[in-house]
């Protein structure tokens, strides 16, 4: 599904990822894990496509495609979906707007006629149950005045309704209680499907303790410096990043 | 390669206005100037009562001996007010007036259609009265028997004159006075037309009264003048509407609207206003200078809900004396500029009476090379024990080119009055787009619902049917203006 080789990414004229390969297949669950500044978040911005990476080595291949060709609305009208870090608050434009105009600009792209308004309001109330939103959350503006938690868990029920077949979790997790990580690992694992990959973005295990990745992937100093199973996480959350990247 | 986000954006910014076109129409015009002859001409051509050339006389000459002001936070050429004409008729309406919506001239029916506000009683939108303004001269009023049952009236100004004189008499000029300001003075001499609503007392108002106004011969000022008077307990609902075809040179508009709300009457005023704004380039436009007040007795409500996306310049302060105890006075505005257009806009809130309160929310939209400026006054005058106003102005920036600026002014001269006033200013910013872009929204429909979400709290105060028209106006006119 998702192909990265050799990627190499400045910002500001500053090297971040030097060299980053990777590849997720259909159905797979990869978590990314890595210390603080080590580029994470950049690669989800650059499969994202945000203004301001240069790529200035490597490929991305999405389902064959050269992803760096496509605007970022055009990667997330082919399936691509990011649960951002630091989610924006949009005043004045309730979640059923936003979503409305999400789903039909998919729609469109797939030469689809909008949604009726039942049958938007039905969907949405179908994803607000599986993240156990209240409904009226919907009537509520994009992100404004919601708690960190609340945040993550709205991305996720975004995700949810836009059904992506990449889905880019940002440390979800950061931010969430106990409770809330359930019902948002309990709604990822309910997404998951032999079409469709995550890529989970982590500092703890505990998620993954409920997510069960396929993969565990260390990204250090722009690089991936070791894949590994379940395991990997465990001993990270053990013994911490130095004696592993020393062994590098 | 794709696009930049900068290069879809500005792709858009030269959009062309959508209502420029210009209509053949047979026009009657008075000799170009202003003069004491002119005034007279007017007075005669309208075939109006004797108090009106008084009224039109002394408006002249306090007008003469004014000056045109150039306080605001604007910049235009002095305008030669000898070198435009003053009356514009279409000659068929001029020369008779038509009694029925049949006998409206097929031509002007056009325009009217084109602009999508159809005359016919039976394909108007439901629920919406029409009076048609061309130029200066009031061409249908739709619906009317059905409001007269009503004890309503709804007619064109001229009309009025002729069939309720003593009504127009008490209370034109009452709340704008003949010599209040400049532009007010020259309106009061030299109006030809415009609309007057008179609901009875108890009577709620069922249908939207709609005047929709339309400047169409060459170098004619357009100054209508709306007066509406809401008797005891009363209620209407009125809206405003202005095209203009798209010329270089500027045209000047110069309005007047009085409202009258009685005891415990409730006026609710919305303007939708596209004048055509000029080109990229400035050139050309509407100069809308428009006087817009109102005067609330006891326990009355005026609120003025305006959505300004056009004119070149725009100088407007739609204002509210709460004069009765326990009167209510609202201000819900939109005011978006773009390229070389300048808005100066806001309101004032005068608290006389006791238990008074007054909100305002402004937001104020700049792209381009635009000005937009919000002017505020609130008084509370000595008496006025337990005035409440509560205001909030928002500024949100596209661009680094343009300017916005706030100017609240207030006055308290009771200690018990509360006065609250909170701004913000704001960008759309990289990071809301691309949240937005990730979601599948494209930019240009992205920075539609940013906008539209911005001025929510403004749009739900506008009846349905226009807050759908205000919605497509806003996006248009700031199509691709986000860099
Ligand atoms: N827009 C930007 N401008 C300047 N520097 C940037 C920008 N984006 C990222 N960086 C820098 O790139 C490096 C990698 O940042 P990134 O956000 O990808 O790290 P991360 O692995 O996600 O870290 P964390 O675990 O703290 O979220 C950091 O040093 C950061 O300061
Ligand atoms: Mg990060």
């Amino acid at each position: 599904m998702l192909t990265i080789r050799n990627l190499h990414v400045s910002v500001e004229g500053r090297g971040i990822l030097k060299g980053l390969t990777l590849e997720v297949r259909p159905g797979e669950v990869h978590a990314l894990m890595g210390p603080n500044g080590a580029g994470k978040s950049t690669l989800a911005a650059v499969l994202a496509g945000r203004e301001g990476y240069e790529v200035t080595e490597g490929e991305i291949l999405f389902e064959g495609q050269n992803l760096l060709e496509l605007s970022p609305e055009e990667r997330s009208h082919a399936g691509i979906f990011l649960a951002f870090q630091y989610p924006v608050e949009i005043p004045g434009v309730s979640m059923i707007q936003f979503l409305r105009a999400a789903l039909n600009a998919h729609r469109a792209a797939k030469g689809l006629d909008p949604l009726d308004t039942a049958e938007l309001m039905a969907l949405l109330k179908e994803k607000a149950a599986l993240l156990k939103l209240d409904p009226a959350f919907l009537s509520r503006s994009v992100n404004e005045g919601f708690s960190g938690g609340e945040r993550k868990r709205a991305e996720i029920f975004q995700m949810a309704v836009l059904g992506p077949k990449l889905c880019i979790l940002d440390e979800t997790d950061s931010g969430l209680d106990i409770d809330a990580l359930k019902v948002v690992s309990e709604a990822v694992n309910a997404l998951r499907s032999p079409a469709r990959s995550f890529l989970i973005i982590t500092h703890y295990y505990r998620i993954l303790q409920h997510i069960r990745p396929d993969v565990v992937h260390i990204l250090a100093d722009g690089r991936i410096v070791r894949s590994g199973g379940a395991e990997l996480a465990v001993e990270l959350e053990e013994k911490g990043y130095e004696p592993l990247l020393a062994a590098v | 390669m794709q696009p930049t986000q900068d290069e879809v954006l500005t792709q858009h910014l030269t959009r062309e206005y959508e209502w420029g076109f210009e209509a053949d129409l047979d026009q009657e015009y008075a000799p170009k100037g202003l003069s004491e002859e002119i005034i007279e001409y007017i007075w005669a051509k309208k075939k109006e009562p004797p108090f009106m050339l008084d009224f039109r006389m002394r408006a002249y000459r306090a007008w003469r001996d004014m000056k045109e002001p150039h306080w605001l936070n604007g910049h235009y050429a002095p305008i030669d007010y000898q070198d435009a004409y003053y009356y514009a008729a279409p000659k068929s309406v001029a020369e008779n007036r038509p009694k029925s919506l049949e006998e409206v001239d097929p031509e002007i029916r056009r325009i009217f259609d084109r602009l999508g506000i159809p005359l016919e009683e039976q394909e108007i939108l439901a629920g919406v009265a029409v009076d048609a303004v061309l130029d200066s001269v009031s061409v249908a009023t739709t619906y009317k028997e059905r409001l007269a049952k009503m004890g309503i009236i709804f007619c064109a100004m001229s009309e009025a004159l002729e069939n309720y004189p003593d009504l127009v008499k008490k209370y034109l000029g009452t709340v704008v006075p003949y010599n209040d300001n400049f532009f007010a003075a020259l309106n009061s001499a030299v109006f030809s037309d415009g609309s007057f609503v008179y609901v009875p007392k108890g009577v709620r108002c069922p249908l939207e009264l709609s005047t929709y106004f339309r400047i169409n011969a060459r170098k004619t000022g357009q100054f209508e003048r709306t007066l509406i008077i809401a008797d005891e307990g009363a209620y209407v609902s009125y809206l405003e509407g202005c095209t203009a075809p798209r010329r270089s040179e500027h045209q000047l508009h110069a309005a007047v609207v009085e409202l009258v709300a009685l005891s415990g009457s409730y006026i609710k005023y919305s303007t939708v206003q596209n004048w055509y704004p000029g080109d990229t380039e400035g050139k050309g436009g509407v100069y809308n200078f428009v006087t817009k007040r109102g005067i609330a007795y006891e326990r009355a409500k005026i609120s003025w809900t305006q959505v300004e996306t056009g004119s070149a310049i725009t100088w407007k302060y739609p204002s509210v004396i709460l004069k009765g105890d326990d009167s209510v006075g609202e201000f819900y505005s939109v005011a978006v500029t773009n390229n070389y257009q300048q808005a100066d806009t806001g309101t004032k809130m005068i608290h006389i009476g006791k238990n008074t309160r007054s909100r305002i929310v402004s937001k104020g939209i700049s792209a381009g090379k635009s000005n937009n400026t919000y002017r505020g006054l609130v008084q509370v005058l000595s008496n006025a024990e337990n005035a409440r106003n509560f205001s909030q102005c928002d500024s949100l920036l596209i661009g680094s080119a343009c300017g916005a600026h706030t100017f609240p002014y207030v006055e308290v001269k009771n200690p018990t009055a509360v006065v609250e006033h909170e701004a913000t200013t704001s960008k759309i910013g990289e990071d809301i787009l691309f949240y937005c872009n990730q979601r599948g929204i494209p930019t240009q429909e992205a920075v539609e619902l940013i906008i539209n979400g911005y001025c929510q709290e403004v749009l739900a105060h506008l009846p349905l049917e226009f807050a759908v028209e205000a919605r497509k106006l806003l996006a248009i006119s700031l199509e691709g203006s986000v860099g």
